[in-house]
């Protein structure tokens, strides 16, 4: 086991290495969620007046969102990594070796732990300087954690259609027909009492919206933990479902070898 | 393990892709500790697929193999720390420096940090490559990415190496310095080496011992002077003036007590004889008394070729453009 986590911490450095190797794609991934916060917070200002909205200011209800966004986007598009190494004859050379088959995709989800823990901090440092208050540290460690939950559930889901589809277009086509319409079908930007019924039937099961409402509620100055932890529950399971269904996937990769 | 115990045993292997390709077809050889031992065959025969199961990276669907003395179903970790693999594809992280990518190929294996240190510094001197080492790959030239491959395969001092056509795409010097470098790993280290090519010259100069590798079958088993020996004789290739195909030639010469083997294709005529200098002229008065015009003749000895012609009924080069079915992930990764 200690080999094991040794051997996923040797894959996490590969691709933090990998990854701020390419300033320009950090920046990119962090410009873009800082244009949502700036954009929308503008644009929707004043939406909180809208009777039963919920929430005093809209940076406020926002940033928790954005931030659920950001990591859940950084996820989506984890399979792109795994087709790069699967062209280059990357993954071949470490499954000959001793290395746990564990470790080749858990080095990816503590990345992108690492990475949505940085992402976070800059957005809510964000959110923060446009006015936005949150009570209690503790509200911010709950949203990161929901947040990477989510993330490393559809990190999981993008690595598993990699391995089994292993075209770039594919992880391309999906991150957009999926992640983006789910985003939209949750409250990352709009209150659900305020949005058609449907989409809120639509909402209660949908992952991004679980770890958004978990986030906003550990957020407010009396929350209702009862929420947070059926919805962080929820995610958890998810996630657990999600990292088993990419270890078949990856058996599968392995038997077309 | 004994000496006598052979580094590498498959009996029976058989792999079939999806879609029905059978890759393998019931494949058995051994290889002794310590030797250079080559599979030599077109695209598709079966070579890759060979060591990719060898190497635990696919499984057979019928068949076991040992290497190391390690069973590659039921021991499969077991096997990996024993060997050292250098795929047909480049496996470097490009996005990495070579010093990078070998160390974290020897912290797979367990390597503590001041051993796997001194090794990885070891291995870039011999490569060449340690002026390179702190430089990101991608600017590394196919040589020496290809010298890093190996070096990668070699980090935790494996005691048998599996070599996947290590020279394909190679210019010709940088092919000769890796022959160098292959011949002093079995020579000097006493690494068992498994070496597939597509090229007759590299397994004729390299292996000790070989087997001839076709449609997932072996057609001929044997050290390269005896393979060659087997033909007893010198190959006679006759260029012809205008292709031939209505069989008067083959018929015109099969008379003749000299020769024996004859074929044609085309415009060129083979045929084998136990004394070629003395075989040519009647040849050639032959052909022409039968209104053939030759163009050139040339008499060899007999080469990997002609045991691959004698084995399969193809020659090399129309095995290498055949290559219909083949096996799926060679054909891919020619891409």
């Amino acid at each position: 086991m200690t080999a094991a986590l040794r051997q996923t911490w040797y894959m996490t450095v590969r691709h933090l290495r990998a990854l701020f190797r390419q300033p320009a794609w950090v920046a990119l991934t962090l410009i873009q969620p800082i244009i949502w916060i700036l954009l929308y917070g503008q644009l929707f200002k004043r939406i909180v007046q809208i009777p039963g909205f919920g929430a005093g200011s809209y940076i406020d209800f926002l940033t928790p969102g954005i931030v659920v966004m950001t990591v859940l986007f950084s996820g989506g598009w984890a399979g792109m990594g795994l087709i790069w190494d699967l062209d280059n004859g990357v993954i071949d050379r470490f499954l000959v070796t001793p290395v746990s088959r564990g470790a080749l995709i858990g080095g990816r989800l503590v990345q992108l732990g690492l990475v949505a823990v940085i992402q976070a901090a800059i957005l809510v440092s964000l959110g923060l300087a446009l006015g936005a208050r949150y009570p209690e540290l503790l509200g911010l460690v709950v949203l990161v954690a929901c947040s990477v939950l989510l993330g490393a559930a559809f990190a999981s889901l993008s690595t598993g259609l990699a391995a089994v589809v292993r075209k770039e277009e594919t992880v391309i086509a999906a991150v957009n027909f999926v992640i983006l319409p789910l985003t939209f079908l949750s409250s990352v930007f709009m209150a659900q009492n305020l949005v058609p019924g449907w989409i809120r039937s639509v909402a209660r099961f949908n992952p991004v919206n679980w770890a958004v409402v978990a986030g906003r509620e550990a957020l407010t100055a009396t929350p209702n933990w009862g929420i947070v932890l059926a919805r962080a529950g929820y995610l958890l399971v998810f996630a657990t479902v999600c990292a088993w269904l990419a270890t078949r996937a990856f058996r599968a990769y392995q038997r077309s070898v | 393990m004994s000496e006598a115990t052979p580094a590498i045993e498959a009996s029976g292997l058989v792999k079939t892709y999806p879609g029905g390709v059978r890759a393998l077809d019931g494949l058995s050889f051994e290889v002794e500790a310590g030797t250079v031992f080559g599979m030599l065959g077109p695209n598709g025969a079966g070579k890759s697929t060979t060591v990719k199961i060898l190497t635990t990276l696919s499984r057979p669907d019928e068949g076991q193999a040992r290497v190391g003395g390690f069973d590659i179903l039921r021991q499969p970790d077991r096997v990996r720390r024993t060997i050292g693999v250098v795929g047909q594809r480049s496996g470097v992280d490009k996005e990495a420096t070579g010093r990078e990518n070998l160390r974290l190929q020897g912290q797979l294996f367990g390597m503590g940090r001041r051993d796997l240190e001194r090794r990885a510094s070891e291995l870039l001197e011999r490569f060449g490559l340690t002026e390179a080492a702190d430089r990101i790959v991608r600017t590394y030239s196919g040589g020496m990415q290809r010298r890093l491959d190996i070096a990668l395969g070699l980090i935790h001092g494996p005691r048998i190496l599996f070599l996947d056509e290590p020279t394909t795409g190679l210019d010709p010097e940088v092919r000769t310095g890796m022959w160098e470098e292959i011949r002093r790993l079995a020579s000097e280290e006493g690494i068992t080496i498994l070496l597939t090519t597509h090229y007759l010259e590299e397994a004729d100069r390299l292996t000790r011992r070989l087997v001839i590798v076709d449609r997932g079958r072996i057609v001929a088993e044997g050290e390269p002077e005896q393979l060659k020996g087997e033909l007893r004789g010198d190959a006679i290739s006759i260029e012809l003036q205008d292709p031939e195909s209505n069989g008067r030639v083959t018929h015109a010469l099969g008379r003749l007590g000299e020769v024996r083997d004859v074929s044609v294709d085309g415009r060129s005529l083979r045929a084998r004889a136990d004394d070629g200098a003395r075989a040519v002229p009647i040849v050639l008065q032959t052909l022409e008394a039968s209104g053939v015009r030759v163009a050139s003749v040339t008499v060899a000895r007999p080469s990997l070729d002609d045991v691959y012609l004698r084995y399969t009924g193809r020659t090399f080069s129309q095995a290498e453009q055949q290559t219909p079915e083949g096996d799926r992930n060679e054909k891919k990764e020619a891409r």
